[in-house]
């Protein structure tokens, strides 16, 4: 049993998922914010490796992607500075990154990286379904790891079940057509959306990603699925000079009870 | 056909659909609706129609005396340049927008580098009552700003794009961006590349380009297959039109030339052949330019039509096969060749096709040979750039 595994058995309401890129603000922010966000209410870490061509993300973190690859941050590194703090972190941390940066960093190499360092799971969107299942489920399994799928309003019934079966630890939800930080708010159409799937009674825990920037936007996630995932407005609120002030600070407009 | 797509969308060990969910539904949906169309009687008749009474094909097969002499063989441009538009562009802009009409999409988005594209598509737009966007990058937009023009008159929107190098690379993410964000819009990508169907379908729709040299040759030289097919390429749209019908005739020599830039050791060059290794590139596996993180390296080469940092996956399957002869041509390469066809023929080549001319100078033809070379475009876009280039040679010149 990994830690994602450990968390929605000890918690199946209200998960906080953040997402950060690695790198950013600074070279060596990574294992800073790490730190920070797990003596928060936070329940879950996504970690995204920065790629020059990152083509499911909005401009907030296609930035943050140019600016951590700027200050020198790659994968092997980012390696490092994980599994040099692994025994401090609590809280499970999932990898998200591109197909094309697992498969030159050797797909092999890279999942026993994940094992070494502690990472619970992987989100890598542009990966086929089908080659996932070839080549890779089994090698997932061994290491325990969770590669986690995502599905869209426009996925249709049998794909959502094929994906809720495959996926591990969590489905992700993306509450609308759209890239990273692009949707204003949850309309009638993500709301049905929404009501669709808990209709669906899938046998694996949700989260909603894609859109959530708010305390209001949480709850309906929340109300809606097991939590949810908030990326591009979470690094629009870094403050690279005050980093620990500025996240407690985003971290209390969420959770207002801490 | 041993070197077309199998069923799964792979040409051998490239190609595919590496994308998000979020453009699953859409590329199954083109997938689907394009193998209806293809074979369908209506659509051919549309298509032929319009290419033979819109673009005016079939475009003349032209043979060159002057050049023949000089390079000691029989030497033929295909006339892509003389199509509606410029460019090769617009035989798949048709082909593509017909698909698009069939989906019954009202809006068009579409990336381009030269603006051949962007002009090919948006004025098959126009034609077709379509709403059309643009994507460019901001330095193409600056050096190709005649067909920026033409595309705003034609009613399409011109974005520029801001991120990455602000080339055709960039311009394909911000496109494809955008069709993320905007599903029910039609994506008509330009070349060979992108997730399958695209690779396909493209070079499906362009190998009018190859049925016509073999209709032309047998007319002209009693035989449909020459000795070498010679096409630049860069994502290869005009490269898998011109080898197309000829892929599975090993009699026929095919050579594709990617633009070398200021040289394939200096890294300041647009050869993925040569010089990339295997990766994703927008959503399928080719030959990319590329760092060991797998981050994507900026191409450069002089002509914006090929400083592309992928090739399309057939031509990647092509080069591991060894069916296709990969040659390089440098900037000033392509520059000499293209100011050599201006004085030789009176004809003045799209910088891209000239880096198909520069080729002719490092094949040793024997006399009788039959070359077919595709000018892929006119060099009207490019002229500042050879003026620029002709003074510094006729400066040099007097100096000496």
């Amino acid at each position: 049993m990994n830690q994602i595994h450990n968390l929605f058995k000890n918690k199946n309401k209200n998960i906080l998922c953040i997402y950060f890129t690695a790198g950013f603000p600074y070279l060596n922010s990574t294992e800073e914010i790490i730190k920070i966000l797990q003596d928060l209410p936070v329940d879950l870490i996504e970690i995204g490796i920065p790629y020059s061509d990152p083509l499911s993300d909005g401009m907030i973190i296609q930035k943050s992607n140019q600016i951590a690859l700027s200050n020198g941050m790659n994968i092997s590194l980012l390696f490092d500075q994980i599994e040099k703090i692994k025994e401090k972190i609590k809280i499970p941390i999932i990898l998200m990154g591109y197909y094309n940066q697992f498969y030159q960093f050797r797909e092999n190499k890279f999942l026993k990286n994940c094992k070494k360092s502690g990472i619970s799971g992987l989100i890598l969107p542009d990966l086929p379904v089908d080659i996932f299942l070839q080549k890779y489920q089994n090698i997932f399994k061994k290491y325990f790891l969770s590669m986690i799928f995502l599905i869209t309003p426009k996925t249709n019934s049998s794909r959502i079940s094929m994906l809720s079966k495959i996926s591990d630890g969590f489905l992700y939800i993306v509450s609308s057509s759209s890239t990273t930080g692009s949707s204003n708010s949850f309309g009638e159409e993500q709301i049905s959306f929404f009501k669709r799937i808990k209709k669906l009674s899938l046998d694996i825990p949700k989260l909603i990603g894609f859109g959530i920037k708010d305390k209001k936007t949480f709850d309906l996630a929340c109300k809606y699925a097991n939590g949810g995932i908030i990326g591009s407005s979470f690094i629009q609120s870094l403050d690279k000079d005050k980093l620990k002030k500025s996240i407690i600070k985003y971290i209390k407009s969420i959770i207002f009870d801490y | 056909m041993k070197y077309f797509v199998d069923k799964n969308g792979y040409y051998g060990e490239f190609g595919g659909a590496f994308i998000p969910e979020m453009l699953h539904y859409n590329i199954i949906e083109i997938e689907h609706k394009y193998k209806e169309l293809i074979t369908s009687d209506e659509y051919q008749k549309l298509y032929k129609k319009l290419l033979k009474n819109y673009v005016g094909r079939p475009t003349p097969l032209y043979f060159c005396k002057k050049y023949s002499d000089q390079y000691n063989a029989r030497i033929y441009l295909k006339r892509e340049d003389l199509n509606y538009t410029g460019s090769h562009k617009i035989n798949n802009a048709i082909g593509q927008a017909l698909l698009a009409k069939k989906l019954e999409k009202k809006k068009v988005i579409a990336e381009t580098g030269a603006g051949q594209h962007g002009v090919a598509t948006a004025t098959i737009c126009a034609l077709m009552h379509l709403e059309c966007i643009i994507f460019m990058g901001e330095k193409d937009i600056q050096r190709q700003y005649s067909n920026v023009i033409r595309m705003k008159s034609l009613g399409a929107e011109v974005n520029p794009v801001l991120s990455g190098d602000k080339t055709l690379k960039d311009a394909v993410n911000e496109a494809i961006r955008y069709w993320i964000n905007h599903p029910e819009s039609y994506y008509l990508m330009g070349s060979t590349v992108g997730p399958h169907p695209y690779p396909q379908m493209v070079a499906d729709i362009q190998s009018i380009i190859s049925e016509e040299i073999k209709t032309q040759l047998r007319k002209i030289e009693g035989h449909p297959d020459p000795n070498y097919v010679i096409a630049c390429i860069g994502g290869g749209s005009n490269a898998a039109g011109s080898f197309y019908h000829f892929l599975d005739n090993d009699s026929v020599t095919l050579v594709a030339v990617e633009a070398a830039g200021l040289g394939l050791t200096t890294k300041k060059t647009a050869a993925s052949i040569h010089c990339g290794t295997k990766g994703i590139l927008h959503g399928s596996m080719t030959f990319v330019l590329q760092d060991k993180d797998g981050q994507v390296i900026p191409a450069y080469s002089i002509s914006p039509g090929l400083d592309y940092p992928g090739i399309g996956p057939m031509f990647a399957n092509l080069f591991v096969k060894k069916r296709v002869n990969f040659l390089s041509s440098t900037d000033e390469e392509a520059l000499l060749a293209g100011y050599e066809l201006t004085r030789l023929e009176g004809i003045i080549p799209a910088l891209e096709s000239a880096h198909a001319l520069a080729a002719l100078k490092k094949i040793p033809f024997q006399k009788e040979d039959v070359v077919v070379i595709t000018l892929s475009g006119r060099g009207d876009k490019d002229i500042n750039v050879y003026n620029k280039f002709f003074l510094k040679l006729s400066n040099n010149e007097s100096n000496t």
